[in-house]
């Protein structure tokens, strides 16, 4: 009886103790600290607080400080309001902003490439950024309607290796094709951006020139020369999937939402964390700086993990 | 299987269960893992959000201990296109919210014995107050007046009435400056009576030294609040940019202002200032604001921001600063 009682109480420690480790093994999430395997889903996710925890102090700092953004922003003369608006607002919390136009303006300086045609014109642009990108690995391609939120993403991209083809927005499919729209802003890593530049010298698989019946909207066709190499669209995600980058305003947003979801208007919209907004008009996007940097309820303290400096030089953020 | 090994097995399977119960029940595992891996890692950042902290300030006040009563005009017309979504946004930020018309309903709303109409505002505005002070006096000491078309963010307003007496006669709002000498404050802006304040309003009509002289609301309430000797407050924030608004943000905020002046800013008491040095940062009210922009205006106020942002703008270290300095003084 008694060895039988000792059997039994050596067999419930044992079990209590295996159960413990196993339970401490189990919920180790992997996340190491470069990434070198392919992926292959087509969304991709804002890393979770959990898993940002599980970073070293050090290597977060690191992060931190190493991430830039190199904005390319793509303006013409006919829309100087809106290039003005760009430059006196979002693009101010860029790393680096170039901007390129279609042909030279007296009043705004930018690069002039001298080209009417969008798809032409945006391939020397993004050659330009390559071949000056120095230290920064991040690129983010816009049109001056787009209002971004530079510090959100930062925070989407911050754990991804830019040595891998990342290529990310608001993804949408067009028949075979997964593209990502251009209004709602392009992101590309660097390594995605050396293969691109590298097809640009391959007249078959990504012309210079389209001919004039296969004409291809410019985000379409970057679509296309982007999957000769490999890459492929993804949608930018926060930590609960909803979309990070919109085509669309956030009055046009929220009014749809008034519409699907009547008694959660704004949690049914968009992401607290978005980075894009489009069809944004110049005076929407002052209010913008102000509605993004500036408004905010007393006492709600958020603990962030990263910080971002204000630029220097600027009144309305 | 001999009994002794039977047992054994048993034990095994009955400490397994017993301690995955146990772990599942007492701790999540995930909090577990990351206590044991990261030791002394900082682990505050657990929370998206935190509710706000007790502060105490200068005035010994913490900013917790203004309860505002949010009282906002409105009208059977109004309720389904306008007041619905003042309900579903800010209204629920108030300590107690109640919504004035003639009719009563199940919104609800409070039947005031006033028709509509604009020229009945002040006489809605007299029975508010008085139906108010009835019912409501001790379960607020700020009472807040709103249009259905009047966007707050009521948590700004808490930490600037946090700095004031609410036994004092005091009242807040956009001063303006003409009619009267002392200024009052732009109705559709929303502007706030301390209790006070609210007593000295309700006692002027009780003995006939305020009366229905004007229909033209807001203007008449500040002819009352200076008979009562009522108090104007300066509700600018430290940098002096202005709290209450009486129009949306796109009036004040954009660099490239329309000429000549609008009306507003020619009525305005302090020297407005155009562009982003308008507004403050802890903004308290804007107007014109209907449906989609009340909810446009909560989902930049609470939800969207950008992550990790240090901003230009943080009150409360200046006035940690100084203390530091007085105290090493």
């Amino acid at each position: 009886m008694l060895s039988e009682r000792g059997s039994f109480m050596k067999g419930m420690i044992l079990g209590g103790v295996f159960c413990f480790v196993l339970s401490l093994l189990g919920s180790f999430s992997p996340i190491t600290e470069s990434k070198t395997e392919d992926h292959h889903h087509h969304h991709v996710k804002a890393a979770s607080k959990d898993e940002l925890q599980q970073l070293s102090e050090s290597r977060l700092q690191e992060l931190n400080n190493q991430i830039q953004i190199s904005c390319v922003i793509m303006v013409q003369p006919k829309n100087l309001v809106y290039w003005a608006a760009a430059l006196d607002t979002w693009t101010k919390h860029c790393d680096k902003a170039e901007f390129y136009t279609s042909e030279s303006s007296k009043a705004l300086e930018a690069i002039d490439l001298n080209e009417k045609d969008d798809w032409a014109r945006l391939r020397k642009a993004l050659k330009h950024a390559y071949e000056n990108a120095g230290d920064i690995r991040w690129f983010f391609v816009a049109q001056p309607s787009t209002f971004a939120i530079i510090e959100n993403l930062k925070y989407l991209v911050l754990t991804k290796n830019p040595e891998q083809p990342f290529y990310l927005g608001k993804t949408v499919k067009s028949g075979e094709l997964e593209y990502v729209e251009f209004n709602g802003g392009i992101v590309l890593s660097y390594e995605a951006l050396k293969r691109l530049v590298n097809v640009f010298q391959d007249e078959d698989k990504c012309p210079e020139r389209q001919s004039a019946l296969w004409k291809l909207s410019e985000d379409k066709q970057l679509a296309v020369c982007l999957k000769f190499t490999g890459v492929f669209a993804e949608n930018g995600e926060d930590v609960h999937g909803k979309g990070l980058f919109n085509s669309r305003s956030v009055d046009s947003l929220i009014s749809e939402s008034m519409d699907q979801n009547p008694n959660n208007v704004v949690k049914g919209c968009c992401s607290d964390m978005a980075i894009t907004f489009s069809s944004m008009s110049p005076n929407q996007m002052q209010v913008m700086m102000f509605g993004v940097y500036r408004l905010r309820p007393y006492g709600h303290d958020f603990h962030d993990i990263l910080t971002f400096y204000p630029p220097k030089g600027s009144d309305n953020d | 299987m001999r009994p002794k090994d039977l047992m054994f097995t048993i034990g095994l399977m009955t400490g397994f269960f017993t301690l995955h119960l146990l772990l599942n029940s007492i701790v999540p595992m995930e909090q577990v893992s990351v206590y044991v891996r990261n030791g002394n890692h900082r682990l505050n950042g657990h929370n998206a959000h935190t509710e706000p902290s007790k502060r105490n300030n200068s005035a010994g006040n913490s900013p917790n201990s203004a309860r505002i009563l949010c009282w906002i005009m409105t009208g059977p017309k109004y309720l389904e296109s306008r007041t619905k979504h003042v309900k579903a946004t800010w209204g629920k930020h108030c300590h107690k919210v109640l919504y004035m018309s003639s009719v009563k309903t199940d919104f609800p709303t409070v039947e005031l014995n006033v028709s509509e109409g604009r020229e009945n505002l002040y006489w809605k505005t007299i029975r508010a107050l008085q139906y108010i002070h009835q019912h409501h006096l001790d379960g607020a000491n700020w009472f807040l007046k709103a249009d259905d078309d009047t966007y707050v963010v009521v948590e700004n307003l808490k930490y600037i009435l946090s700095k004031f007496d609410p036994e004092k006669p005091l009242y807040m709002g956009r001063r303006f400056k003409p009619f009267i000498s002392q200024g009052y404050m732009s109705g559709g802006a929303g502007y706030v009576l301390s209790k006070e304040a609210l007593r000295r309003f309700v006692r002027g009509f009780h003995t006939g030294e305020c009366t229905h002289f004007s229909t033209i609301e807001d203007m008449a309430v500040g002819k009352c609040m200076e008979t009562m000797k009522v108090e104007p407050v300066d509700t600018r924030d430290m940098k002096g940019r202005q709290t209450f608004h009486s129009y949306p943000l796109d009036h004040y905020v954009i660099r490239q202002q329309r000429r000549p002046r609008p009306w507003h800013m020619i009525y305005d008491y302090y020297t407005p200032i155009e562009g982003p040095n308008c507004c403050s940062d802890l903004v308290v009210s804007f107007h014109y604001i209907y449906a989609v922009q009340q909810y446009v205006l909560e989902y930049l106020t609470y939800h969207l921001r950008p992550y990790g942002y240090i901003y230009r703008f943080r009150p409360d270290e200046s006035v940690e600063a100084d203390n530091k300095t007085n105290r090493g003084a």
